[in-house]
């Protein structure tokens, strides 16, 4: 398959978001099963290898619960923490910005570019410009963005979003990115080899690190108490272009401050190790100062997050730190792949992220859940996120936003569950249309049967079987 | 609308330490928001100070400075390193230092130049002010590198750790930092790396595709 033809069956899901919902953007994703199997070992890979970096720290459990503690502690004094920052941040020589929203966020970037009278930037990795759709918004307005991650530049290529917050290109393999760098940067037909692509690719962006005089970056963690923020990367391309250019403009959502330096030790302890098995990123770079004659911007942007302060439900959904884990873990992520959830940030917590910016849009995401518990067991922040899947469910139905399906579905149950003989005639029908008419139930209108068999229906049910042993009678006869 | 770095347009003063930037109306609007929304306090909790599986520090920093895809030599003094050093990096044409000891080998960085012209540098030798055990990474600061982009532009990065100045944790590490101020200041664990395409380890990815840890012991 060559990259176009895979560009079209993946057709931009972020920009057709709610035209298609979670099982059918899966349905997608699950055609090519040879691609899911390997999508969902190598993610479970990565589990494995958390695990085995976790455990190598006998503190790993109270290193999450001081973790969670510290997050507790920023959410109930944000709106100080952040005065704070902006306080250091204009001592230390930056300009802070405030975005309500993702609107906001673009014009003030536009603004900052134009002023400069530039039209070309880097960018390195930010969950939150994607979030915000900066790239589309920037190249309306003619400025040209590079994509500096390795994965990301990839899918820039492409023209898709990632489908992972930690790995951008995870559902790609090898030979589709030779055919992508063949026909894009011109290197020789045929070679898909890592090494080789990483190298054309290495030559392809540094010359971009040179000539452009913006850098973005994202922000992992901004202290209040010297305004400093860290960067964490491996492949050092947010220091390329931060180091490198005149202007640079670092965006963060508000929820990324941490109190103090010292919890920066708590926090580079538990995000490699729970993202990608790593003791720590190659690069956690400290920016506080500009360089002589650099502008520095930073940017904090609410876009919600200052909503969902108020959800006491679904609060601690803002202690996240973007690591990936219950992506990694998650039987349904790995098996259908990110851009399934149509929304920047996928997986367990993008599902109950995104509703609270529009529950109509992602109602069907909560639902694309297990519910099995396994993403809050491997959060480094211990964020509750199965049970706030739960309560997400309850929320969108209660207002009306469940998926129609279930809403018919939902009704004929409650109907049957209340009314004991129509529960008992219902069970002992299905029961007979199981055995004898399987296909009524094993069909492709059955969005249960997919990638299922049927159980074989049992010959009575509980109630019967009861009703015979407590007369004593002996239960039916085997082949009945 | 043109703007020049000290060009002041109506609404939008640019000047260092300019605080907001014709966007108060938001910042209001956000912090008092947060402020409504914002839980009761919830306490900070203390970082306590676990101790660690291991007990010889260099040794623990080594096997996972390697692990990591870094290389580690153990010196008594520099001249081991030089020597290490010549005949590691033979045919680089480039190698620049920002330790007067190296200047015999090396160019002797001269601050102030544009940072673009490090881009043909091979080699970097620099200091470190101390490692970490627990994930094989050295903290730097800009004051000790001299122009931020060295230890990333460079194709081989060479450090010089004095052995005794390695911690355990990264909790260690911070207690060292303290308030300490600086402009900028890196955690450097191993040669640049990348796994993007189909989770292949490739070292190099835009910084250095090697590092080599010096560690001086002194006798």
């Amino acid at each position: 398959m060559t990259y176009q033809n895979k560009f079209h069956n993946h057709n931009s899901p972020l920009q057709g978001a709610g035209a298609a919902d979670h099982a059918t953007l899966s349905g997608q994703f699950n055609k090519d099963e040879a691609r899911v199997n390997w999508h969902d070992e190598t993610l479970w890979w990565i589990r494995q290898k958390r695990d085995k970096a976790a455990h190598n720290i006998p503190e790993w459990e109270q290193l999450r619960e001081t973790a969670s503690q510290i997050k507790n502690n920023v959410l109930s004094n944000l709106s100080e923490y952040l005065a704070q920052f902006e306080d250091q941040v204009t001592m230390n020589g930056a300009i802070v910005h405030w975005a309500a929203d993702a609107k906001e966020h673009n014009e003030i970037i536009l603004s900052i570019i134009k002023q400069h009278n530039e039209t070309r930037l880097v960018k390195s990795k930010s969950m939150l410009t994607e979030e915000c759709h900066l790239n589309e918004h920037l190249k309306a307005n003619g400025i040209e963005v590079i994509d500096t991650d390795l994965g990301e530049r990839i899918v820039q290529l492409a023209n898709e979003p990632p489908s992972h917050i930690v790995l951008p290109c995870i559902h790609w393999k090898k030979e589709e990115i030779g055919e992508l760098f063949h026909q894009q940067l011109g290197t020789p037909e045929g070679n898909a080899d890592p090494q080789f692509l990483t190298h054309a690719a290495r030559l392809h962006l540094r010359e971009k690190f040179l000539t452009r005089k913006i850098a973005i970056t994202g922000v992992n963690f901004a202290i209040a108490e010297t305004g400093e923020f860290v960067v964490c990367t491996n492949e050092g391309n947010a220091d390329m272009g931060a180091h490198l250019a005149d202007i640079h403009i670092a965006c963060m959502g508000i929820e990324k401050i941490i109190p103090q330096r010292k919890h920066l030790g708590v926090f580079l302890r538990l995000l490699a190790r729970s993202a990608t098995g790593q003791p720590v990123t190659t690069y956690s770079s400290h920016f506080k100062k500009p360089r002589n004659h650099q502008k520095l911007h930073i940017v904090l942007v609410d876009n919600g997050r200052s909503k969902q302060l108020g959800r006491e439900d679904f609060r601690n959904s803002l202690k996240c730190i973007r690591c990936a884990a219950c992506f990694n873990t998650c039987p349904v992520y790995r098996r259908s792949g990110g851009h399934s959830y149509h929304t920047a940030i996928a997986g367990p917590i993008g599902s109950i992220l995104a509703p609270n910016l529009d529950m109509k849009q992602y109602a069907d995401l909560p639902f694309a859940s297990t519910l099995c518990g396994s993403c809050s067991n491997v959060c480094p922040v211990k964020i509750d996120i199965h049970q706030q899947l739960y309560k997400w469910r309850q929320v969108l139905v209660q207002q009306g936003h469940a998926p129609v399906s279930k809403k018919i579905a939902m009704k004929g149950m409650a109907v049957t569950l209340s009314n004991p003989s129509l529960y008992k005639t219902a069970g002992k029908a299905g029961r007979w249309f199981v055995k004898h008419l399987s296909f009524i139930t094993n069909n492709k209108l059955n969005p249960w049967y997919k990638q299922r068999e049927m159980p074989e229906a049992p010959r009575q049910s509980f109630s019967e079987w009861y009703k015979r042993n407590k007369k004593g009678k002996p239960p039916a006869p085997k082949g009945e | 609308m043109s703007v020049s770095n000290n060009t002041q347009t109506s609404n939008a003063p640019l000047g260092d330490g300019g605080k907001n930037w014709a966007n108060d109306g938001s910042r209001n609007a956000i912090l008092s928001a947060i402020k409504n929304n914002q839980p009761q306090n919830s306490s900070l909790p203390v970082i306590e100070n676990y101790p660690q599986p291991f007990t010889d520090v260099a040794e623990k920093y080594k096997t996972v400075l390697e692990s990591i895809g870094g290389a580690v030599h153990e010196i008594k003094n520099y001249d081991e390193a030089i020597n290490i050093i010549n005949e590691q990096f033979k045919g680089a044409a480039r190698i620049i230092t920002v330790n007067e000891t190296f200047a015999s080998i090396a160019e002797l960085y001269q601050s102030g130049k544009d940072a673009h012209l490090l881009e043909d540098v091979d080699v970097a030798i620099i200091n470190a002010h101390f490692g970490i055990a627990e994930n094989g990474s050295v903290w730097i600061t800009e004051n000790i590198i001299k122009e931020r982009v060295l230890p990333f532009i460079c194709q081989h990065l060479v450090v010089l750790l004095d052995k005794k100045n390695i911690v355990p944790t990264m909790h260690d590490a911070y207690n060292l930092i303290g308030d300490k101020d600086y402009g900028f200041a890196t955690f450097i664990a191993g040669p640049s790396k990348t796994a993007d395409i189909e989770q292949s380890l490739v070292l190099g990815a835009h910084g250095p595709k090697t590092m080599t840890v010096f560690l001086l012991h002194a006798e």
